[in-house]
């Protein structure tokens, strides 16, 4: 469970540039359920993921996950609670080019110094969960848009972690894919992760999988759904 | 095969070779001794004061012996035309005396 | 343990497969390095080998060799020098040397003639070096014909032939006789080319240089310890060639360092921001960045040094035979005795490898501790 204490975000705070992008959001989402964050661009969705995600720390306010306080933790513990919870897809994939689809799913468990023959088993596995092992070699930049993010996705859980967080996942997706990756986020609810989504998609928040919609303006929420 | 034993592989075959021309090198310096000795005891028969290492001109063939004069020989202008001239420095102690 | 070592691997994975995107460049950069080594350690391993070899090899050499001016050239010496210096105290032994230069037109050489202070060949004959032999196919039983100092010919037999492992020093003599000597040259009796000496106390040996040129003020004295230090400065930074060469390695180095110091282009960093919100810490992507510098330095480094060993010891110096040759025809066997100095490889290995590694690893700092957060927004 992940619990938001009047979460601010200011970016280049002091300057006259100053840009308050999530202003004052408190928030508790829930374990083993879909929930999306729903609104326009410039709504601090991608910067409350962010912070969510321990990708960067709010200016004000706390965040507990699990009960536990994780807004002041060192450097790197952070890093380490976000590798080992945290699975991230992002809105462009950001697979490393020049790379396989197998070595980019691979390339978080990396410094983890893990037995290299298991890392790959798993990677493999995963890979085939999602019907792209023929892929295995291709380069990233080689993959389909589809097979891509099927990739990241691999990528977001070679860990195993307990909590998915994508944003804008079906930007650059057709109807078809966007359906099918619905299906997958259905799939990662039944074996109990959580996932947090922000996206402006209707076909995303208005899916039968998700559990709640919270819609935000402006950096704050303005309607926290069921 | 993944890369990094390719690497660590490539890297140890390297240091292997590197390991066996120090040996090699070990091996030649005891075998040399006899020819080493030859050729001293040579210098010492016939009074000889250089190696043979370049017989462009006299200057480089006898570098000791040569004086800041040699060079200039042929022409008191007389550019170096000996390229081994270029990779001797003039004797030590020759602008003493 | 355990971990870590995989972890260095499955990093130096990641940063060979980053390499390999960049084939082209890579693979040439690795060229360029291994080759610039392999130049400067081929001199290193060629000048250190042939420095020792004179030091070892000239201890023999005559303690003092008094040569004759004139008007700036080398002048020959009369018989009553002898006398006048063996009545200097201190001097033990007095020999006058007979040498000289003969250039042959039938092989455009230049050979040392020389005759020894004692076993002399007789009359008719000749002992030759095995360059000379090499040179004009000379075998022993053959016979040379030299052109004497009035143009009349003058035909000799070659007895010897000197061993071909003394042709460091040997390559180019030909020991004569004294009597064919002179009358080669027309080198009157009681003249002779210079003079050796002994002094009885070794420490004494400047003193008596001294006295030598206070008795004969148109007399120059050699010493052998400075013959010694000639050759210990043989290729010497300082000489034409070498400090192009040098040069030449020290810029392309800069170039290298340069391009790798000056930052990281926008799709390295990007890369790197993509590790640090995968989940790599600060201390991996360094690490990464290390080895990327190390492995093509390494092997750079070890490849180069092993060729330049080949290149010295195996090849005698075939590439830099050019050179070495210039406008000579006769030209050594350059087959040295593997002397190697363990401090200038190491020496050569900081030179090379650190500064490399150093140069890939300090522009990345900054991208390294780049905050994850900005990949998500880009």
């Amino acid at each position: 469970m992940i619990e938001l204490r009047d979460i601010r975000k200011i970016f280049n705070a002091g300057k006259p540039h100053a840009l308050t992008a999530v202003d004052g959001v408190s928030l508790i989402v829930n374990d083993r359920a879909v929930t999306v964050l729903q609104g326009p661009s410039g709504s601090g969705k991608t910067t409350l993921l962010s912070v969510v995600g321990c990708m960067s720390r709010p200016t004000e306010g706390r965040i507990l996950l699990g009960g536990r306080e994780i807004t002041s933790l060192p450097e790197r513990f952070l890093t380490e609670v976000r590798r080992t919870t945290f699975g991230f897809i992002f809105q462009q994939f950001n697979l490393v080019k020049g790379i396989s689809a197998l070595e980019n799913v691979m390339l978080p468990a990396y410094p983890l110094g893990e037995h290299h023959a298991s890392l790959k088993k798993r990677a493999r596995a995963l890979l085939d969960l999602f019907g792209i092992l023929p892929r295995e070699s291709s380069k990233a930049e080689w993959l389909s848009g589809g097979e891509a993010q099927r990739t990241a996705i691999c990528r977001a859980l070679i860990n195993d972690p307990q909590i998915i967080i994508a944003d804008e996942p079906t930007a650059h997706l057709d109807t078809k894919l966007s359906h099918e990756f619905m299906d997958i986020v259905g799939r990662l609810k039944s074996e109990q992760k959580t996932v947090i989504i922000a996206s402006h998609d209707p076909l995303v928040y208005g899916s039968t999988v998700v559990d709640r919609v919270i819609m935000m303006r402006d950096g704050r929420i303005e309607a926290a759904g069921q | 095969m993944r890369k990094s034993t390719l690497f660590f592989l490539s890297l140890g075959i390297l240091a292997v070779l590197a390991a066996a021309a120090w040996t090699h090198a070990a091996y030649q310096r005891v075998q040399g001794q006899a020819d080493l000795q030859e050729r001293a005891d040579m210098v010492k028969q016939l009074d000889l004061t250089d190696l043979c290492l370049f017989t462009e001109a006299r200057y480089t063939r006898h570098p000791t012996q040569a004086d800041l004069h040699s060079p200039f020989q042929d022409h008191p202008m007389s550019l170096e035309h000996f390229p081994s001239g270029s990779l001797l420095a003039p004797r030590k102690g020759i602008g003493d005396r | 343990m355990g971990t870590w070592f995989e972890r260095q691997r499955n990093i130096i994975d990641f940063t060979l497969s980053s390499l390999v995107r960049r084939k082209g460049k890579n693979l040439s950069l690795l060229l360029v390095y291994t080759l610039l080594v392999f130049l400067l350690a081929s001199v290193m391993f060629f000048t250190h080998a042939l420095r020792k070899e004179a030091s070892l090899v000239l201890q023999g050499a005559p303690e003092m060799v008094v040569q004759r001016m004139a008007a700036g050239r080398h002048e020959l010496m009369p018989g009553r020098y002898l006398n006048a210096i063996s009545g200097i105290r201190g001097v033990s032994a007095v020999r006058g040397r007979l040498w000289g230069y003969y250039y042959d037109a039938f092989t455009s050489a230049n050979y040392t003639l020389l005759v020894p202070g004692s076993d002399a060949p007789v009359p008719g004959y000749i002992s030759i070096g095995s360059g000379i032999a090499r040179s004009r196919l000379t075998a022993p039983g053959d016979l040379i014909s030299f052109r004497r100092y009035d143009g009349e010919p003058m035909v000799l037999t070659v007895q010897e032939v000197l061993s071909s492992g003394s042709e460091l020093v040997s390559s180019d003599l030909i020991l004569i006789s004294e009597q064919d000597f002179r009358k080669l040259f027309g080198m009157a009796s009681g003249m002779f080319t210079d003079i050796v000496l002994t002094v009885r106390n070794a420490k004494e040996v400047a003193t008596a240089a001294g006295k030598v040129q206070k008795l004969l003020p148109d007399t120059r004295p050699i010493l052998k310890s400075e013959i010694l230090r000639t050759y210990d400065t043989i290729f010497d930074w300082r000489s034409g060639i070498i400090v192009v060469i040098l040069s030449s390695a020290v810029l392309a180095f800069i170039i290298f360092a340069w391009d790798k110091a000056s930052g990281l282009s926008a799709e390295e960093r990007k890369e790197i921001g993509i590790l640090k919100a995968l989940g790599w810490e600060t201390s991996d992507v360094l690490l990464m960045k290390f080895w990327e510098g190390a492995a093509v330095s390494l092997t750079s480094f070890l490849a180069g040094v092993l060729f330049a060993y080949v290149h010295v010891f195996f090849t005698q110096v075939v590439l830099f035979e050019p050179v070495l040759k210039g406008w000579s025809t006769l030209y050594p066997s350059f087959r040295l005795v593997p002397f190697i100095s363990p401090y200038q490889v190491a020496t050569l290995f900081f030179l090379t490898v650190v500064p490399y590694t150093v140069a890939t690893i300090v522009p990345s700092w900054r991208a390294a501790t780049i905050d994850p957060d900005s990949v998500m927004r880009s």
